[in-house]
């Protein structure tokens, strides 16, 4: 890995006009901050920013089998799909394991599966090794995307102008097809913060045009760095923290996604199920920090001195200004545990996920 | 980047002040910089020794957790406890508000000049 060269997005040039942190992010050349995560994680809470998530892959499913295949790939039930509509879902190994998080889209004769950075090259040899014996075809189209994220309560009115489609009618976890400034684009109520929102997939020549544009018209530019925070305030899990091939969605608290009862069986169903009868191994809850320390990715978790979990994620929490984390935990463990902070126990309570959650309209 | 000629400076990207035998200890603006905005500071207790190389504390920016090195023997004498509530004087005034601990020195270390440290920068740039 090491000797490969980083690939870049079609928006590196404009991340370096910007003054752009850039970190090397899952083999990607990627901004990681502009002015600063506190700044940028603040603009998305309270204006609108913009993320280039380029660096995303996109598989499309096509042909005759193509439902089937999705199906037996993802734990959601996507029969359940309108056109027009997208969903959260795992895909797993056999042993319930996870393979990566993806939102699957249904568009009138496809599927499109939107897979994490990380794991493009994983899921791609995970898809087609699974549907072989189909009727469908698997395409990364990864290469021919541009995805850009405008995250935050002034998304709507910051984007309205760039397009004929009437935004505000577009339903959470809903797309359309239209235009964003005269190009080609899929407009998608989707995101990674917990704000309103569009993701805009878009063709790689048209995506500087759009983001010079939006970035004039007032959207500030966030890196992965507040991505990061702004999921996590979130409650939503990222792969390689909460999720991995050791833990399963049930686990990782996004049962919501796993649809045991559908009627295709997908890959880790049966796992999953015997899981779900004889109970979770391990259980992801959320928790505030109650002393002084800021809990980190693997920091151990403790109820008297015994080591009970592991920290997935922690930060100290822009909006709330407290430390915050998510942990996986034996599935005993309740209210209150210690997070080992280099050598020293500090007192943790768990709390309701998410940590924060915007007003709805 | 501002390196201030009158201090001395570690390849951990501290600078030192002497002042008779108490030293002045906090991170450069480069490290800030680096670190990106700090949220959190551990300093340590007063009266614990340290020696030229040991981690006297840890500074957390959002991101990243990074240990603080003393390069010289001494003891601590003073912290800056007003970092404990507003740990972001480390980015907006390194060299000034944002020091982080005096201690009164026992045995000097290996330090850079100032003309040395923007050197080791400019190497690693």
């Amino acid at each position: 890995m090491a000797t490969e060269a980083l690939r870049r997005t079609p928006l590196y040039e404009e991340h370096k006009v910007l003054g752009a942190r850039i970190v090397d992010f899952a083999g990607w050349e990627m901004p990681v901050q502009y002015e600063g995560i506190k700044a940028e994680h603040e603009t998305v809470r309270n204006r609108a920013g913009l993320f280039d998530v380029s660096h995303m892959g996109e598989v499309v499913f096509k042909g005759r089998q193509a439902e089937e295949a999705v199906q037996r790939l993802v734990t959601r039930d996507v029969s359940r799909l309108a056109v027009g509509q997208a969903g959260y879902a795992a895909v797993c190994y056999e042993n319930g394991g996870t393979v990566d998080d993806v939102l699957v889209y249904r568009t009138p004769d496809d599927f499109l599966i939107v897979v994490n950075a990380s794991n493009r090259e994983k899921d791609f040899a995970h898809f087609q090794e699974n549907v072989k014996d189909l009727d469908v075809e698997v395409v990364d189209e990864s290469d021919d995307w541009a995805l850009l994220a405008l995250q935050g309560p002034r998304a709507v009115e910051l984007l309205q102008p760039f397009t004929q489609t009437d935004l505000s009618s577009i339903k959470y976890y809903r797309y359309e097809v239209g235009e964003v400034d005269g190009a080609y684009a899929v407009i998608s109520r989707t995101g990674y913060t917990g704000e309103d929102g569009f993701e805009l997939f878009v063709r790689p020549d048209d995506a500087p045009r759009i983001w010079r544009k939006l970035i004039e018209a007032g959207a500030g530019p966030v890196g992965l760095g507040a991505r990061d925070t702004l999921r996590l305030e979130a409650g939503m899990c990222l792969y390689g923290n909460e999720l991995d091939a050791e833990t399963t969605p049930l686990e990782a608290g996004i049962g919501f996604a796993v649809h045991l009862d559908k009627e295709q069986e997908f890959v880790g169903q049966q796992a999953l199920r015997s899981e779900q009868e004889e109970g979770l191994r391990k259980k992801l809850v959320g928790f505030k920090v109650e002393g002084r320390g800021i809990a980190r990715h693997d920091y151990p978790i403790a109820v008297g001195g015994e080591t009970v979990g592991s920290v997935t994620s922690g930060t100290l929490s822009p909006t709330l200004g407290e430390a915050i984390g998510l942990a996986l935990v034996a599935p005993g463990v309740e209210d209150e545990f210690e997070v080992v902070i280099r050598n020293r126990t500090v007192a943790a309570r768990t709390v309701p996920l998410p940590f924060y959650k915007r007003e709805k309209k | 980047m501002s390196i201030p000629e009158e201090l001395q400076y570690t390849k951990t990207h501290e600078w030192v002040r002497h002042e008779d035998d108490v030293v002045t200890i906090g991170i450069t603006e480069h490290a800030q910089d680096e670190l990106g905005d700090v949220v959190f500071i551990e300093l340590p207790e007063i009266g614990t020794s340290f020696a030229s190389g040991d981690s006297f504390g840890t500074v957390e920016s959002v991101k990243a957790v990074s240990d603080l090195y003393t390069p010289v023997d001494g003891e601590v004498v003073e912290v800056n406890e007003a970092l404990n509530d507003a740990p972001e004087k480390i980015n907006e005034d390194s060299y000034g508000e944002g020091w982080i601990v005096r201690l009164r020195v026992s045995g000097e270390g290996d330090l850079l000049s100032a003309e040395e440290y923007e050197k080791l920068l400019e190497e690693s740039e």
